[in-house]
């Protein structure tokens, strides 16, 4: 993949910028100008698997409802931006989307620790971002106007994982491990407070950057026989994981959060983390009966399946598309204070389901899942079985 | 504190400990053999390493895909493996030396250090181009051996797998012909001769170049082996993987006492059990308080300590004064 091969974004923002700048000066003279809708993922690393399938969703929403915005004499856009997973490189391309002054609204980001701070840039001067993906309570917990998401929270998705190993798993003992980052961190305490509250006995929480070599995690782990693991983090790093625990004959039932929902877990882990639960907030795009002709149209064009968040984002991004036609007054560009402020207005239905915020700028229901994985087979990703479904509403914001 | 636990545990701890203690030993032999000859820090071998782990992965995936990978008994598939990533990664190695560091053997000495930590991020990004262009991955997962993952279970607490073995014996195995080669042979005789006086080696007729290039061959042939037994034993391997390792490995090279073969071998293993330790032991001991991801600090604090007392390593008084 050519996007793959230039290393620093900022050269690649660098270049969009130069390219770009000629070319919306000349539209202007013939159209109105260019709304300009960016992503912000990571399309290249070992994430990139989920942040490519949020720009390809946001792709689809685009050409799909860009109709309307034409028709008023608009050029509409997309810049995708390679955030890497890493939070300066997200600062980094946010301070250049903030000095494009078409960019209307942000769609973004996988991480919560890279969303955090780049929505702090953005807030500079109220730019709208929507996540698809970012459960971290914080994200919208600020209170910033600017900020939105289409998914659930973490403070939400924990106490369901803990429910379900209590209810469902009928685990007494749980070891949890996590990736050291605000969001597998974060997740990972949330289930173990409701966990302990629950009388689910944590035997050890665990934090490591370790990539590669987990037998040093994996002895205590085994040696104290717990009858669940649960790790908050990214499938990247829980793979390797969990295939190296069930090769030290690790028998616990495995559970974590929705950064372990990539295709590419089965790919990196394989037999091993077949019959592994997980929470998510964003079910596979069977369970959704709307998103089909989406899945269609993904797979045609992109000749994959949809990752998980590809159809959040593509929601994410209609809902922007919206709010930016709802601004259009006397068919001037509108003012990104304008298209912030729609956005609150909007209500949509989209793949989905409805989507509609509150106060904070989460949605007022959101949906979460515990699924279970099918198959160690990448490509039957899709075909893992929901186990529970759940509609809970955001909680309020914390005085 | 549960002391049962802690003492059952402890077999297996010290099994982890060795293991990875010969991996960082294996590809310290790398760092260590150059800068006994050239008194240069060769900070690319990270990459020589890793590139020997995708040899091994291609030649892996390319056997599966031919359908041969099930056929084929572990044992002749293994030494294919390692034979291919010597090869690769020592020719690599040998290329590396000639065209970058070469030209600026005369230069003063932070020249080929940077010189070395720009084509370690060549490399890299070189591994990282080839396998997005000719595999559209980042991540690659060597496919599973089912000889080598068999396991035998010692006690409760205690069980040891196949390819852990495989990985002690190749490692000895290797260490024990590196060994013979450098202080039994022709051509070892002259590598020390190189490494005591390059003028007065080449006035005595040994081709100091040739001497050089094969150090290079040799450092880089068991980084490249390291690789394949890195990717075996834990399973996932990208373009950056080979960059921790090999910090690591060059950190035990300095413990051992840099320059120094056997003093590798010491270092590595010796920081293979204090990371194996601190990692599974410092929760248990602490309560939660301090954790697994502390193992590093507590690994090269002690690190630390040792250079304080012998600032020049473990074995490095045996290494004779240079001018």
């Amino acid at each position: 993949m050519i996007r793959n091969l230039i290393r620093p974004a900022s050269v690649l923002t660098v270049l969009l910028t130069l390219v770009a700048l000629p070319s919306a000066s000349n539209l202007e003279a013939q159209g109105k100008g260019t709304i300009k809708i960016a992503t912000q993922s990571p399309l290249s690393g070992g994430q990139a698997a989920l942040g490519e399938g949020i720009k390809l969703g946001a792709q689809l929403a685009i050409e799909r409802f860009k109709g309307g915005l034409e028709k008023a004499g608009f050029r509409v856009e997309l810049v995708p931006y390679d955030d890497q997973a890493k939070p300066d490189v997200g600062v980094a391309n946010a301070k250049n989307i903030i000095a494009d002054k078409d960019i209307l609204v942000v769609i973004g980001h996988l991480n919560s620790g890279v969303a955090i701070p780049s929505s702090e840039v953005y807030k500079e001067v109220n730019l709208a971002m929507i996540s698809p993906a970012n459960t971290n309570p914080t994200v919208t917990d600020r209170g910033y106007g600017n900020v939105f998401r289409v998914c659930g929270r973490d403070d939400v998705q924990g106490v369901v994982g803990a429910e379900f190993a209590q209810g469902t798993i009928k685990a007494r003992s749980a070891y949890v491990i996590h990736d050291k980052t605000t969001y597998g961190q974060g997740v990972a305490e949330f289930f173990k407070a409701d966990a302990e509250k629950k009388g689910i006995k944590i035997l050890g929480f665990e934090g490591t950057e370790e990539k590669s070599n987990f037998d040093p995690i994996i002895t205590p782990v085994k040696a104290k026989n717990p009858d669940l693991i649960y790790f908050g983090g990214i499938y990247e790093q829980a793979g390797p994981f969990f295939k190296q625990a069930r090769e030290k004959g690790v028998k616990a039932k495995f559970l974590g959060p929705d950064g372990l929902d990539s295709s590419d877990l089965a790919k990196i882990a394989g037999k091993a983390v077949v019959g592994m639960y997980y929470t998510s907030v964003a079910g596979p795009v069977s369970v959704y009966p709307q998103a089909k002709q989406f899945a269609d149209e993904y797979k045609k064009k992109f000749g994959k399946n949809p990752e998980p968040f590809a159809a959040q984002a593509y929601d994410a991004t209609a809902i922007g598309m919206k709010a930016v036609e709802a601004a259009v007054r006397g068919g001037k560009t509108p003012t990104r204070d304008a298209v912030t402020a729609a956005i609150r207005d909007v209500k949509h239905t989209g793949i989905t389901g409805a989507v509609e915020f509150d106060g904070k700028g989460d949605p007022k229901k959101a949906l979460y899942f515990v699924l279970q994985v099918a198959s160690e087979n990448p490509e039957k990703w899709g075909d893992n079985k929901e186990v529970k479904r759940l509609t809970i509403a955001a909680p309020a914001a914390k005085k | 504190m549960d002391l049962p636990l802690l003492i059952g545990i402890f077999p297996q701890v010290l099994l982890d400990g060795l293991i990875l203690g010969f991996m960082y030993a294996l590809i310290a032999l790398g760092y260590t053999m150059v800068y006994g000859v050239l008194e240069f820090i060769n900070f690319a071998h990270s990459e020589i390493f890793i590139v020997g782990a995708f040899v091994g992965v291609e030649i892996l995936l390319g056997l599966k895909g031919a359908g041969w990978l099930e056929s084929l008994p572990w044992p002749l598939v293994l030494l294919l493996l390692l034979v291919a990533a010597m090869a690769v990664s020592g020719l690599l190695a040998a290329a590396v030396e000639r065209v970058a560091y070469r030209p600026l053997r005369s230069a003063p000495r932070l020249i080929p250090l940077i010189s070395a930590i720009g084509v370690s991020f060549f490399l890299q990004d070189l591994i990282r181009l080839v396998e997005s262009v000719w595999r559209n991955a980042f991540n690659l997962v060597y496919p599973t051996l089912d000889g080598l993952n068999h396991r035998f279970e010692l006690t409760e607490t205690l069980d040891v797998s196949v390819k852990s073995l495989v990985v002690i014996v190749a490692a000895l195995a290797m260490l024990w012909v590196l060994h013979m080669l450098v202080n039994r042979t022709k051509i070892g005789t002259a590598v020390r001769a190189v490494a005591e006086d390059q003028a007065a080696a080449s006035l005595v007729g040994i081709d100091v170049n040739r001497i050089i290039s094969l150090t290079f061959l040799i450092g880089g042939a068991m980084g490249g082996a390291a690789g394949v037994l890195f990717g075996v034993q834990y399973g996932l391997i990208n373009p950056y993987s080979g960059f921790i390792p090999g910090l690591k490995a060059f950190t035990a090279a300095v413990l051992g006492g840099i320059g120094n073969i056997p003093g590798a071998m010491v270092g590595g293993i010796v920081l293979g059990l204090l990371e194996a330790f601190a990692a599974s032991y410092l929760g248990l001991l602490t309560g939660g308080a301090f954790g697994a991801e502390y193992k590093d600090i507590f690994a090269f604090s002690v690190l630390i300590l040792i250079l304080v007392f012998r600032p020049k390593g473990l074995l490095g008084e045996i290494v004779r004064e240079r001018a």
